[in-house]
C-alpha cells in the first residue's frame, strides 16, 4: 500500500527525517507515535505530497508519488489544525470539496452524526474550535477511500463526538481500509491501534503491535512502555 | 484548473474590495468624461492613472489574496489536484477579477458617452488592453513574491517596494543615467531600459497609438524613430506578453518545489 525507503527531509538546517524506511501493507489502524518534533507530520505530509522530500522513494499502491497528483484520490486526509477559508459557509465548503473530487460523499450521515445541521449556513470563521474540527472530520471521512490519514483527530472534540469518532474509525477498519493515525493521547491509541510505528529523531525506532512493544520494554502499561522507549534511547 | 479558477474568481467577486475598485473606475471614468467633454483627453488622463494605479492594486491584491487563502490552498493540496493547477488557477482568478473591474468600470461610462460612434474606440481599447496586461504582470509578480516569502510582512514590503521601484524610482534612475551619460549615444540603452519596465512600456505603447509626439518624451521619440509606430506597437506588445509569461512560468516552477 504505502512503501517508503530512505526518506530524507530537512528544513533549512533542521534535519527532520533522516532515512525513514517504512512499509505499510496491512489493513487496519496504524498509529504513528513519537515525541514532539520527531517528524510525524512531516512524514504524513510527505505521503500526501505536500512536503517534497530531499531524497528517498515513496510510493502509494505501487506507483511513485513524484509528479503525480491522482494518487491522492485514494487518500482521505484530516489535517492537524483545522484552518478553513473564513468567508465560506460550511455547506459551500463541503459542496466545493465534493465538486473538486468529482465524487459523491456521504456527508449527510456524518453531518447528522456530529449534529452539524445548525451550523451549515454559518461562515467557517465564526465557528468554535471543536465545531471546526467536526467539519474537518466530515470533510476527511465523507469519501470512501482505501487509505485514511488522521493527524491528531481528537483535538478539541467533546466526549460524545469522541465516541462517534471511535465508532467511525472502527467502521472504516471493518471495511478493510488502512488507517494512519497520529495522536498524543495514549489511551486513545491503546484502544484503537493494531500496530504502532514509533518515530524518534527522524527514524523509525519501533514497528510492531502493542503486545510486542510491552514485551520489548518489559512493562505491562502502554503509556509506561512508550516512556521506556524514550528513556532507553536517552540512557 | 478551471474549477480552482472558478472558486477563486467567485470568492473575489463576492468580496467588498472588488466593488470598491469597480466603483472607483466607474466614478473616475464618468467624472473625466462628463467634466472634460473630450474623449481623447480623457484617455490620456486615464493612461496616467492606469499606469500607476493598476500595478499598485495588482501587487497588493495578489499578495493579499495569496496570504489570505493559505488555508484554502492547504486544503486543496491534499486533494487529487495538480499543484500547478492550484496556483495558476488562483492567480488567474485574481488577475481576471481585477481586469474585469477595470474593463467594466471604465467601459460603462465610455459606452454611455457614445464611444462606439467615435474614432477613439481603438485608443480606448488599447488602454483597456494595457490595463489588463499590467494587471496580469503585477499580479504574477506579486504571487512570485508571496511564494518566496513565508513571512507576510516581508512579502507585503517587497510588493510595495517592487511597485515603488517600477512606478517611480526606475524613471528617476533612468533619467539620471541619461543626464550622466548625455555625451554618449543612448538610443539602444534607453530602448533596452524601457523593455525592462512594464509601466514605461505601457505608457509608450499608448502614446505611440495616440501619436502625441509632445508627450512621447525621449524614449518614446527614440522608440518611434527606431521602430516606427506600427512595429513599435508590436514590439511593445510582445515585450509585455513576455512580462506575463516569464513570471507565470516561475509560479509554475516554484510551486512544484515548495513545502507546505
Amino acid at each position: 500500500m504505502i512503501h517508503i525507503e530512505q526518506l530524507h527531509k530537512k528544513f533549512g538546517k533542521n534535519k527532520v527525517l533522516k532515512g525513514v524506511d517504512l512499509d505499510i501493507n496491512s489493513k487496519g489502524i496504524i498509529a504513528i507515535l513519537g515525541p514532539n518534533g520527531s517528524g510525524k507530520t512531516t512524514l504524513i505530509k510527505s505521503i500526501l505530497g505536500m512536503v517534497i522530500p530531499d531524497s528517498g522513494v515513496l510510493s502509494v499502491n505501487g506507483t511513485s508519488i513524484k509528479k503525480n497528483s491522482q494518487y491522492r484520490d485514494q487518500i482521505d486526509y484530516l489535517p492537524q489544525i483545522a484552518n478553513f477559508p473564513a468567508n465560506l459557509k460550511v455547506k459551500e465548503l463541503i459542496a466545493m470539496i465534493k465538486d473538486l473530487r468529482n465524487r459523491p460523499g456521504e456527508d449527510h450521515r456524518l453531518i447528522q452524526l456530529f449534529k452539524l445541521e445548525p451550523f451549515l449556513s454559518k461562515k467557517l470563521g465564526n465557528l468554535s474550535g471543536g465545531t471546526k474540527q467536526k467539519v474537518n472530520l466530515v470533510l476527511a471521512l465523507m469519501f470512501d477511500s482505501p487509505i485514511i490519514i488522521l493527524d491528531e483527530p481528537t483535538t478539541g472534540l467533546d466526549p460524545i463526538a469522541l465516541i462517534h469518532l471511535k465508532e467511525l474509525i472502527s467502521e472504516e477498519k471493518v471495511k478493510g481500509k488502512t488507517i494512519l493515525i497520529t495522536s498524543h493521547i495514549m489511551s486513545f491509541v491503546e484502544e484503537m491501534a493494531d500496530e504502532i510505528v514509533f518515530l524518534l529523531e527522524g527514524k523509525v525506532y519501533f514497528k510492531g503491535n502493542i503486545g510486542a512493544l510491552k514485551s520489548q520494554t518489559e512493562t505491562t502499561n502502554f503509556e509506561q512502555a512508550i516512556a521506556n522507549l524514550l528513556t532507553q534511547e536517552n540512557a | 484548473m478551471l474549477k480552482i479558477l472558478k472558486y477563486s474568481f467567485f470568492d473575489l467577486i463576492r468580496s467588498r474590495w472588488s466593488y470598491v475598485y469597480l466603483l472607483f473606475y466607474l466614478g473616475l471614468g464618468s467624472v473625466l468624461l462628463f467634466l472634460n467633454n473630450d474623449l481623447s483627453k480623457a484617455v490620456i488622463t486615464l493612461m496616467n492613472v492606469i499606469t500607476i494605479l493598476v500595478p499598485l492594486i495588482g501587487t497588493i491584491f495578489g499578495v493579499m489574496y495569496y496570504y489570505n487563502s493559505k488555508e484554502f490552498t492547504e486544503l486543496l493540496l491534499a486533494q487529487p489536484i495538480k499543484r500547478s493547477s492550484i496556483f495558476i488557477g488562483q492567480y488567474l482568478g485574481v488577475a481576471l477579477s481585477l481586469s474585469m473591474s477595470l474593463i467594466i468600470g471604465l467601459g460603462i461610462p465610455f459606452a454611455l458617452y457614445g464611444l462606439f460612434q467615435s474614432d477613439e474606440i481603438w485608443d480606448f481599447g488599447l488602454l483597456l488592453v494595457t490595463g489588463t496586461f499590467l494587471t496580469l504582470i503585477f499580479t504574477a509578480l506579486a504571487f512570485n513574491i508571496a511564494l518566496y516569502n513565508e513571512n507576510k510582512i516581508k512579502g507585503f514590503s517587497y510588493a510595495i517596494l517592487l511597485w515603488l521601484f517600477m512606478a517611480v524610482i526606475y524613471d528617476g534612475l533612468f533619467l539620471m543615467s541619461l543626464v550622466a551619460f548625455q555625451s554618449y549615444p543612448l538610443d539602444s540603452f534607453s530602448i533596452g531600459a524601457t523593455m525592462f519596465n512594464p509601466i514605461d512600456l505601457s505608457r509608450i505603447l499608448i502614446l505611440l497609438k495616440l501619436d502625441i509626439s509632445a508627450l512621447l518624451g525621449y524614449t518614446g521619440a527614440v522608440f518611434q524613430k527606431f521602430f516606427g509606430t506600427g512595429f513599435g506597437l508590436l514590439i511593445s506588445i510582445v515585450a509585455l506578453s513576455l512580462w506575463v509569461v516569464l513570471p507565470v512560468l516561475n509560479i509554475y516552477r516554484k510551486s512544484r518545489k515548495k513545502d507546505f
